[in-house]
């Protein structure tokens, strides 16, 4: 297998106060594949994925330990530019998060923040993300409605192509689908199997056959700890742990 | 059964808790109504008092607590407004914005003529701004301050976090994130909790007794630095220091009555902004 590493961890604890949340995590997330993390609640598995584009940093007390490459540079180095980080590697968060905005003005809004002026290259932006996003069909006769309008599925499809329209080289999915439909999920799953030509993509999920279905390679964490991590059929078909093969036949969890 | 019938005593003594409010505050409005309606004429709202105030209106009374109400604003809401940002947005939570938030809950407990005697020393006397409308208008500032940081801290805490996490992921600066994704939707809220301090600060006495309130002028002020006539002044001294209160109890009413609107005025403005900028957004 030649696979280029996109995102690496070295020895990566993090801890909340006294609590440790993530104890020594060693991971690769190869370019263009997607990895998802699976495992109970309160694994750290989301507390992994926040580490990936330093959105834990605005918690009170968190502190991090060991190392995160993204192209082989330490996004926890003092050279890194937090900013430029997380427009590098975009999230899509557990529950739609839509601004109250229009929907225009919903996928503008990274463009416009990071200094795109031109009306025209931001309509053309604008245009592009929400077809990559498989939502322009739905919205592209109200673009200037309030996005609270669009349906949940909606909704997470726009907060897709909002972080779509910076143009990220890594996307992180925390849960994404867990506050919305069956129907509207697959939608979500489609999109993620054709991002991943394009992007490197990371879905931290709760449901297995997700998982299963979306990924390529996938991480099952416990308490904190990384307890295997492989190629997806691998870990579905022939888990070298027992604790996996217990939580993926639905023994606990 | 008896499940239902302590659920409706309960509500229904809720419900006559309200009606007593209702009941007082109605009578009240009531009675300064009927008694100050009758001296309410275009005389009244545009005249200077005279005759020793026995006759004439209140005018420079109207006037004064306007223009001071324009300092308290000028010193309440920026200050406020971004004393309430740094609060809630970027200090950390540690025990000393504990208790700066404790002592700023606890000044709005302060009673008003403390705040008088504060403005005597501080604006008066040290600052040399005389007894004037600089003066008073900045005493009625520094006791609304803590009514518009902590309505302007509950207005930026109704924000969900999301929007502002969101605007994080996008590669926005923090500053960019308040700006384009919390202050848009927490400032009608935070505009109404400050006219409301306003309001009631245009209503005080003590603190602008000391620093600038006139007992008559039968002018109107020319700048910051001069004394003024001020409704709630003129009512105390008209109910209670004047040499015939009995004859000019029907000004007293007056008076009063004009007060309150103005505060009702203001307050309605707080809620026509807030309509106006909610309908706006959802357009």
């Amino acid at each position: 297998m030649n696979l280029k590493p996109k995102i690496e961890t070295k020895n990566l604890n993090f801890y909340y106060g006294q609590t440790q949340a993530l104890k020594n995590v060693n991971i690769i997330c190869p370019l263009n594949k997607v990895t998802a993390i699976i495992g109970p609640s309160g694994c750290g598995k989301s507390t992994f994925i926040r580490t990936l584009n330093r959105m834990n940093d605005v918690i009170p007390g968190a502190r991090i330990e060991g190392v995160i490459l993204l192209d082989a540079e330490n996004i926890y180095s003092s050279k890194v530019d937090v900013v430029e980080l997380r427009r590098m590697v975009g999230m899509v968060f557990q529950k739609p998060n839509p601004f109250p905005k229009s929907i225009f003005d919903n996928v503008a809004y990274g463009l416009r923040i990071n200094g795109m002026k031109d009306k025209e290259k931001v309509e053309d932006r604008v245009e592009k993300s929400l077809k990559e996003a498989a939502l322009w069909d739905e919205v592209k006769d109200r673009l200037e409605k309030n996005a609270f309008a669009l349906s949940g599925g909606q909704q997470q499809r726009l907060c897709i192509a909002r972080a779509l329209a910076v143009e990220p080289e890594v996307i992180l999915f925390d849960e994404p689908c867990s506050a919305i439909d069956p129907i509207a999920t697959a939608k979500i799953e489609d999109l993620i199997q054709k991002l991943k030509q394009r992007y490197t993509v990371v879905i931290v999920t709760h449901n297995m056959q997700q998982a299963a279905r979306v990924s390529d390679f996938t991480a099952f964490m416990m308490l904190g700890e990384l307890v295997e991590y492989d190629q997806t059929e691998k870990v579905f078909t022939n888990p070298s742990n027992k604790l996996t093969e217990d939580y993926i036949t639905g023994r606990f969890g | 059964m008896k499940k239902k019938v302590i659920q409706f005593a309960g509500f229904f003594a809720l419900r006559v808790c309200v009606y007593l409010v209702l009941a007082v505050l109605l009578l009240f409005l009531y009675d300064i109504g009927s008694k100050g309606g009758g001296a309410i004429s275009w005389e009244f709202l545009t005249k200077a008092p005279h005759r020793g105030m026995t006759e004439g209106g209140i005018f420079p009374a109207i006037m004064g607590t306007f223009l001071v109400t324009i300092v308290t604003a000028a010193l309440a809401i920026p200050l406020g407004m971004f004393a309430a940002i740094y609060l809630n947005e970027y200090a950390k939570q540690t025990n000393l914005t504990r208790i700066i938030r404790l002592c700023i809950r606890n000044l709005s407990g302060v009673p008003s003529i403390v705040y008088g005697l504060f403005g005597v020393i501080l604006f008066v006397n040290i600052l040399k701004f005389g007894t004037s409308i600089l003066s008073a208008g900045l005493t009625l500032g520094l006791l609304t301050l803590p009514w518009t940081i902590t309505a302007s801290e509950e207005a930026l805490k109704t924000v969900p976090n999301s929007y502002r996490e969101g605007a994080l992921a996008l590669g926005a600066t923090k500053w960019q994130s308040i700006r384009t994704n919390v202050l848009p939707y927490a400032f009608p809220g935070m505009l109404t909790g400050t006219i409301l301090g306003l309001a009631r600060a245009a209503g005080e006495t003590a603190p602008i007794m000391f620093t600038g309130a006139a007992f008559y002028l039968p002018f109107l002020p020319k700048s910051l630095k001069d004394q003024f006539m001020a409704l709630p002044y003129h009512l105390y001294i008209m109910a209670t220091q004047h040499h015939d209160i009995l004859k000019v109890r029907p000004l007293a009413y007056g008076t009063a009555l004009v007060l309150i609107c103005f505060v009702l005025g203001m307050n309605m403005i707080a809620v026509v902004i807030r309509y106006r900028l909610r309908k706006k957004r959802r357009g």
